[in-house]
C-alpha cells in the first residue's frame, strides 16, 4: 500500500505546452498543411528583439549641466544631402516619412502622410509604385524612391521630386524584392506600374542595369546628370552588413544612406522572411557610424535609421548613437489610424483584433490606409488623419528635446554615445555602451 | 540650331546641361557629338526632339531616360542604354552591352549589331529591334513592349515576363519560366512588319519569326507552379 494519496492532482502532471513547438509555431504548421503556400503579411519583425528600450539615458549630474525643459533652446533641425547635392534637404524636425508605394496604400494615406510631414515641417517619400499626385501636391519636400522594378519611373516626376532614393533593400526583407497581390491590382495601380489589372505582382529584388557597388556609383551619377547634380541621392539598404554596406555607399558617391533594420515594416512579405533576415536596427547604427568616421564622412553624409521606431526616446538614442534623423512608416500608419480599437468590430471580422492586423495585402483594412477599395479608402479623412500624423510628430520631437536637455544637449544633434547605457549585455554589445553601473562593453565592431 | 560638341574639349556636365536646357537647344536642332571615348551618361535625360549623332563609342547608360529626342550611336555602347526611354528613338549602329533599354517605357531602341544579356529587361512599353543576337536572360520580367530579334537569343529568354512580345528569327537557347512559343497571326505579322520598317528593315520577311509570350501561370500564386522558379 502506497501513502501517496489518492486523488487525481497527484497522479498527473498539468498539461504542459511545448515552448518550442508553441500555439503560433503549431497554428502556422497547421495553416502550412492547409494551403500550400507561406505565409505574407505586413508589418514588420513580430517577436522581441533587443531594441531601444534596452537604453537609457544617463542624464545630467554633477559632472554634466542639464538645459530649462521650457526655456532653453535645443535645436532640432537637419539638412540633408550636403555632399554633393546643390539643393540639399532642410527638415525642421530630424524624423522623416519612409518609402512606402501606392499600391499598398491609398490615395488618401498617401495625400495624409503628405499633409501630415508637410504641417511639421519634414519629408515624405514615394514607393514602389511610383510618384501619385495626391502626395506631390501634399508634400513640401518629397523623397522619390528609385526601386529595382522602377514602376512609373519617368523623368517629369524624377526632375519634380527634392530627392532620389536608390533602394537597395528594405530592412524587412533585405535581399527580397516587393509583393503586392491581386486584390490591390485596382486598374489605376495597374496602370501606374504598366503591369495586368489583379494579378499577384512580385517586384524585381536586383536593379535592372546596374549589379555592384561599381555599376551603382555610374548609375548616381546618372541620375545626377539627369537632375543637374540638384538632388540629393539617398541609398536605402536593409540591415544586414552595415559596417562594409555604409563604406560602399559611401564609396558609390551616395549623399545619404537610410539604414532600415530587421523590425522595419513591409506591406506584403512573406512571414518567414519578415522574422528571419537582417538584423536589428539597434545592432546596425554603431557600425554604420563606425565606417563613416573611418572615412572621415560622419555628418558630411547624412545617416538616416528606421526600423522599429515609436517615440521620442527612440528617435534621441538613435541620434546618440550618431544618426542624422530616423525615418518612421508603421508608426505614422497609427498615428493615421491604422489599428484603431474603435475598429475592433472590423477586426472582429476578419479574424483579427485592432493591434495585431497585419494582413494588409488582402487590401481590406477597415481604417481605409492599406487599401485599393474606395469604399474603404474613403474611410480615411485625410485631413484629420495627416493632422494626427503633425501631432504625432511633434510630440516625438518635443520628447527627444526632453532628453536632450536633460543630457545638457542645446541640439539634439550634439547627443552621443557617452548619454547612454545599456540595461541588457546584448544592448551593450550592439550598441557599444557600458552595461548600466559598469564600464563593460561588450564585444568590439 | 545645329553645334558639335567636342567631349576632349568639354565635359559630359557642360554637353547634358546644353542638351537638357530648352533656350541652349530649343527643339529642333542637330547636334553632333564628337571623341565620346566611352564617356558614361552622355545625352540622357532630353525630354526635346532633338537630333543628336554621338560619333564614337559610349559608356553606361547613354540616351538614358530619354523623352523624345532621336539619337544615333556611331559605335557601341555600355550598359543600360535607353534605359528607362519613354518616348524618342536611340539608334546604335555597333553593339550594345548589357541591359539595353531595361525598363523602357516608350519610344524605339535599334541595335544594329548585337546586344548583351539583359536586353529589354523589365520592359514597359518600350519597342527594342536588334538586328544581331541577344545575350542570356533577356526580355526578363519583361512588363510591355515589343523585342523584335533578328539573330538568336540566349538562355532563358522572356524569363517570368509579363505581357512584351517577343519575336525572334533565329535559334532561341531556352525559354525562362513562364514564356512560350505563340502563335503568329495577323495582328502580330501585321506589328512586327511595321517595328521591322521602323528599324530600317526591309529584306527580311515576317514569316522567318517566331513569336513568344507569357504563360500566364506565374500571375498568381499557386503552389502547383512551384517547381516553374
Ligand atoms: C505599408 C508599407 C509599405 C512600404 N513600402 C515600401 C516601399 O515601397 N519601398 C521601400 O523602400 N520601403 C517600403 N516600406 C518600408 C518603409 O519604407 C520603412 O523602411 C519601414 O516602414 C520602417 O520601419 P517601421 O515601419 O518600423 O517604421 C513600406 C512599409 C510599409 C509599412
Amino acid at each position: 500500500m502506497s501513502n501517496a494519496p489518492r486523488h487525481d492532482g497527484w497522479m498527473r502532471t498539468t498539461p504542459r505546452k511545448s515552448a518550442t513547438f508553441d500555439d503560433y509555431a503549431i497554428s502556422e504548421i497547421r495553416r502550412a498543411a492547409a494551403t500550400g503556400i507561406y505565409d505574407i503579411r505586413g508589418g514588420g519583425a513580430k517577436r522581441r528583439l533587443p531594441n531601444f528600450d534596452d537604453l537609457t539615458f544617463l542624464g545630467a549630474s554633477m559632472s554634466r549641466y542639464p538645459l530649462e525643459g521650457y526655456r532653453e533652446k535645443c535645436s532640432t533641425n537637419v539638412t540633408l544631402g550636403t555632399r554633393f547635392a546643390k539643393k540639399p534637404i532642410e527638415l525642421d524636425i530630424p524624423v522623416t516619412i519612409a518609402g512606402m508605394s501606392f499600391g499598398s496604400l491609398s490615395g488618401q494615406a498617401k495625400e495624409a502622410l503628405g499633409r501630415g510631414a508637410t504641417l511639421a515641417g519634414t519629408s515624405t517619400t514615394t514607393g514602389d509604385g511610383g510618384m501619385t499626385p495626391e502626395e506631390r501636391g501634399h508634400s513640401d519636400k518629397l523623397v522619390y524612391q528609385y526601386l529595382p522594378s522602377r514602376y512609373g519611373m519617368n523623368l517629369h516626376d524624377l526632375r519634380r521630386a527634392d530627392a532620389i532614393e536608390i533602394v537597395v533593400g528594405q530592412g524587412a526583407k533585405p535581399g527580397g524584392g516587393g509583393m503586392l497581390l491581386g486584390q490591390k491590382i485596382s486598374a489605376r495601380v495597374a496602370r501606374m506600374r504598366d503591369l495586368p489589372e489583379g494579378i499577384d505582382q512580385r517586384s524585381a529584388c536586383r536593379h535592372p542595369d546596374w549589379t555592384g557597388c561599381d555599376d551603382l556609383e555610374i548609375k548616381i551619377e546618372e541620375l545626377r546628370e539627369l537632375t543637374n547634380w540638384e538632388k540629393p541621392i539617398y541609398l536605402k539598404i536593409g540591415a544586414s552588413r552595415p559596417y562594409y554596406d555604409t563604406a560602399l555607399a559611401v564609396k558609390s558617391g551616395a549623399d545619404v544612406i537610410v539604414i532600415d533594420g530587421m523590425q522595419g515594416g513591409t506591406a506584403a512579405t512573406q512571414e518567414v522572411f519578415i522574422e528571419h533576415v537582417g538584423i536589428p536596427t539597434l545592432a546596425a547604427i554603431r557600425p554604420a557610424v563606425q565606417a563613416l568616421q573611418d572615412l572621415g564622412m560622419h555628418r558630411k553624409v547624412q545617416l538616416i535609421v528606421s526600423g522599429g521606431i515609436r517615440n521620442g526616446a527612440d528617435v534621441a538614442k538613435c541620434m546618440a548613437l550618431g544618426a542624422d534623423a530616423v525615418s518612421i512608416g508603421t508608426a505614422a500608419l497609427i498615428a493615421l489610424g491604422d489599428n484603431d480599437p474603435a475598429l475592433e468590430a472590423d477586426y472582429q471580422a476578419l479574424g483579427t483584433t485592432a493591434g495585431a492586423y497585419d494582413d494588409w495585402h488582402e487590401g481590406l483594412d477597415p481604417a481605409g490606409i492599406t487599401t485599393q477599395d474606395p469604399a474603404l479608402s474613403s474611410r480615411l479623412d485625410p485631413i484629420a488623419a495627416g493632422r494626427r500624423l503633425a501631432n504625432y510628430l511633434k510630440v516625438l520631437t518635443l520628447e527627444a528635446q526632453t532628453l536632450a536637455r536633460a543630457c545638457g544637449k542645446s541640439a539634439l544633434h550634439n547627443l552621443e554615445p557617452e548619454d547612454l547605457s545599456a540595461l541588457t549585455i546584448e544592448a551593450a554589445a550592439m550598441a557599444q555602451v557600458p552595461l548600466a553601473g559598469t564600464r563593460w562593453i561588450p564585444g568590439a565592431i | 540650331m545645329s553645334a558639335t560638341i567636342d567631349l576632349k574639349k568639354t565635359t559630359t556636365r557642360d554637353l547634358n546641361s546644353r542638351l537638357q536646357n530648352e533656350s541652349a537647344a530649343p527643339a529642333g536642332g542637330t547636334w553632333q557629338i564628337a571623341n565620346v571615348r566611352g564617356h558614361h551618361s552622355v545625352a540622357v535625360g532630353i525630354d526635346r526632339p532633338l537630333t543628336i549623332e554621338i560619333d564614337g563609342n559610349t559608356g553606361y547608360f547613354c540616351a538614358g531616360m530619354n523623352h523624345g529626342a532621336e539619337i544615333t550611336v556611331k559605335g557601341s555602347v555600355g550598359q543600360g542604354v535607353a534605359e528607362t526611354m519613354s518616348a524618342g528613338k536611340v539608334h546604335v549602329t555597333g553593339d550594345a552591352s548589357m541591359a539595353a533599354g531595361a525598363s523602357g517605357r516608350g519610344g524605339l531602341l535599334v541595335i544594329d549589331g548585337n546586344a548583351a544579356a539583359r536586353c529589354g529587361i523589365s520592359m514597359k512599353g518600350i519597342d527594342i529591334v536588334v538586328k544581331g543576337d541577344v545575350g542570356h536572360l533577356s526580355a526578363f520580367m519583361a512588363q510591355t513592349g515589343r523585342l523584335v530579334v533578328l539573330g538568336d537569343a540566349g538562355e532563358a529568354l522572356g524569363d517570368s515576363i509579363y505581357e512584351a512580345r517577343l519575336y525572334v528569327r533565329g535559334a532561341v537557347a531556352s525559354l525562362g519560366a513562364d514564356c512560350v512559343e505563340k502563335p503568329m497571326n495577323d495582328e502580330h505579322k501585321e506589328e512586327l512588319a511595321e517595328l521591322l520598317s521602323a528599324a530600317g528593315v526591309t529584306d527580311v520577311p515576317v514569316e522567318a519569326f517566331r513569336r513568344y509570350g507569357s504563360a500566364r501561370k506565374l500571375y498568381h500564386f499557386n503552389i502547383d507552379n512551384a517547381g516553374a522558379y
